[in-house]
């Protein structure tokens, strides 16, 4: 749980301005981005995310890297994309 | 190098090793300790003590926190679950953590409705799906976890759910690094600082590690070259005699840290007196609970709880291996009776504990067992 994922904005919502649809290696999800409030976000940003929350954002680099690494990490993120899967946020 | 699991840029990490060798002084022994799970995790994985000279160790800290939960906690949860109409939701490594009268799962399997949850958003919409249950969060994490929490407490506020609360288990930090370090058993020469947790806290609240301590900390990111750049970061600062906090995760940790989070912890939760780690005994102002604004969302007004503590396991050393006093495969259960299918420890359970990762990279562990009880 403890993993921080990164996943990219593909969508933002006019009428939920605090949820983002996002891409984690092919999973699309909703997720709160109201802890980046402060920043301004658009479709293609990478974000880290962090149990349905963005916690940060990052550059494109810094996400491609984190991903393969975590791919190659197995089994821990594995889990972490099936729980993903079973999320509902709205 | 022989146990060495070849990585990409694996050529960069044997040049980094050189330099951080090329700093070692003769003689002179070096005990770093990584703070975060994660990074443990990293450093198993890819057998990384392997790329360090012989004189440095690398000693694994309390930051992993399903972890750091005592039993007590566990069994409190069990019995608010056993409660009528409750459903319990958690993380899923919460789910095998064995407490005094089993797991989540054993419980789960004797008849209550423990759920396990990707994000406490999920919970809340469990809540708002079933009017007429009790949805209750069994809520842990470091300071990483906590803003997710909070902005799902101020949501339930907002909605007026009148059947969602939050069973608070949230720990500090900074806390517990102190603990480590008043503790008379170890003595390190600095630390491999937590990613993720920074992202939040920041950098900042680490100076008086350096300047009461006299310690470096360098704040990491998890990937193999980061970890040993970080090593490589704390060698030069000790060759030079500095002990100062630094960066090397700049690209995701902010200096200052996520204000907007550390808000939102602050209108919703308040530091506890006091709260037992597993294996580190009581911490003082080491943990989070819901304020008195939020009240009608605190499991621990809602429910009674019987707060009973629980020793652990005799054969259990969870604490000494919190405390990086001992190695996972130094415990006398390691691999034979604790194992991640019958974890007796919380070590063995999550990905992010010690034992876990060491056990599941366990080809370098056997060779290293072997020769741990030929000494
Ligand atoms: S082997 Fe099991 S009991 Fe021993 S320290 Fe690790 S998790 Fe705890």
């Amino acid at each position: 749980m403890c993993l921080g994922i990164p996943g990219e904005i593909v969508e933002l919502l006019d009428d939920r301005t605090d949820l983002a649809k996002v891409d984690v290696s092919g999973v699309r999800r909703a997720i709160n981005i109201g802890l980046l409030e402060n920043e301004t976000l658009v479709p293609g940003d990478w974000v880290l995310i962090h149990v349905g929350f963005a916690l940060s954002k990052i550059d494109e680099d810094e996400a491609k890297a984190a991903l393969e690494f975590l791919e190659g990490i197995g089994q821990a993120y594995e889990d972490e994309i099936a729980a993903l899967q079973e999320s509902i946020i709205d | 190098m022989r146990f060495v699991d070849e990585f990409r840029d694996a050529e960069k990490a044997h040049a980094l090793a050189a330099r951080i060798a090329s700093l070692c002084e003769p003689g002179r022994q070096y005990k770093f300790m990584e703070v975060c799970g994660g990074h443990t995790h990293t450093i198993y994985k890819h057998g990384l003590e392997d790329y360090l000279p012989e004189s440095i160790t690398l000693v694994h800290g309390p930051g992993c926190p399903v972890c750091v939960i005592p039993m007590g906690r566990v069994d409190d949860t069990i019995h608010i679950a056993e409660q009528d109409d409750v459903i319990m939701t958690s993380f899923g490594d919460m789910m095998r953590v064995p407490g005094g009268r089993g797991s989540f799962l054993d419980s789960k399997a004797a008849g209550t409705d423990i759920r396990m949850v990707y994000s406490p958003l999920d919970s809340l919409k469990i809540a708002r799906q079933n009017p007429d249950k009790r949805v209750v969060f069994m809520a842990i994490g470091f300071e990483t976890t906590a803003p997710s929490t909070a902005m799902t407490l101020l949501r339930a506020k907002q909605e007026g759910l009148d059947n969602f609360s939050v069973f608070c288990n949230h720990v500090t930090i900074i806390p517990a690094i102190k603990a480590i370090l008043d503790s008379p058993d170890l003595r390190l020469d600095g630390f491999v600082g937590p990613g993720h947790v920074s992202t939040v806290i920041g950098c900042e609240v680490y100076q008086f590690i350096a300047k009461q301590y006299g310690k470096p900390i360098v704040t990491a990111g998890f990937e193999p070259l980061d970890i040993l750049q970080s090593i490589y970061m704390l060698m030069v600062q000790l060759a030079e005699g500095r002990s100062e906090v630094e960066n090397q995760y700049s690209r995701v940790v902010p200096w200052h840290g996520n204000p907007k989070a550390l808000q939102v912890i602050g209108e919703t939760m308040e530091l506890r007196p006091y709260f037992e780690w597993r294996g580190l005994g009581f911490i003082s102002h080491s943990a989070l609970r819901i304020n008195d604004d939020y009240a009608a969302y605190d499991a621990e007004r809602i429910f009674e709880i019987p707060g009973v503590r629980v020793a652990d396991p005799k054969a259990c050393q969870c604490g000494e291996v919190l405390k990086g006093v001992l190695k996972p495969w130094e415990c006398k259960v390691f691999g034979t009776a604790c194992t991640p299918e019958t974890p007796i420890g919380t070590c063995m359970v999550s990905s992010e504990g010690a034992c876990a990762a060491y056990y599941n990279f366990g080809r370098f562990s056997r060779e290293r067992i072997q020769e741990a009880s030929h000494v």
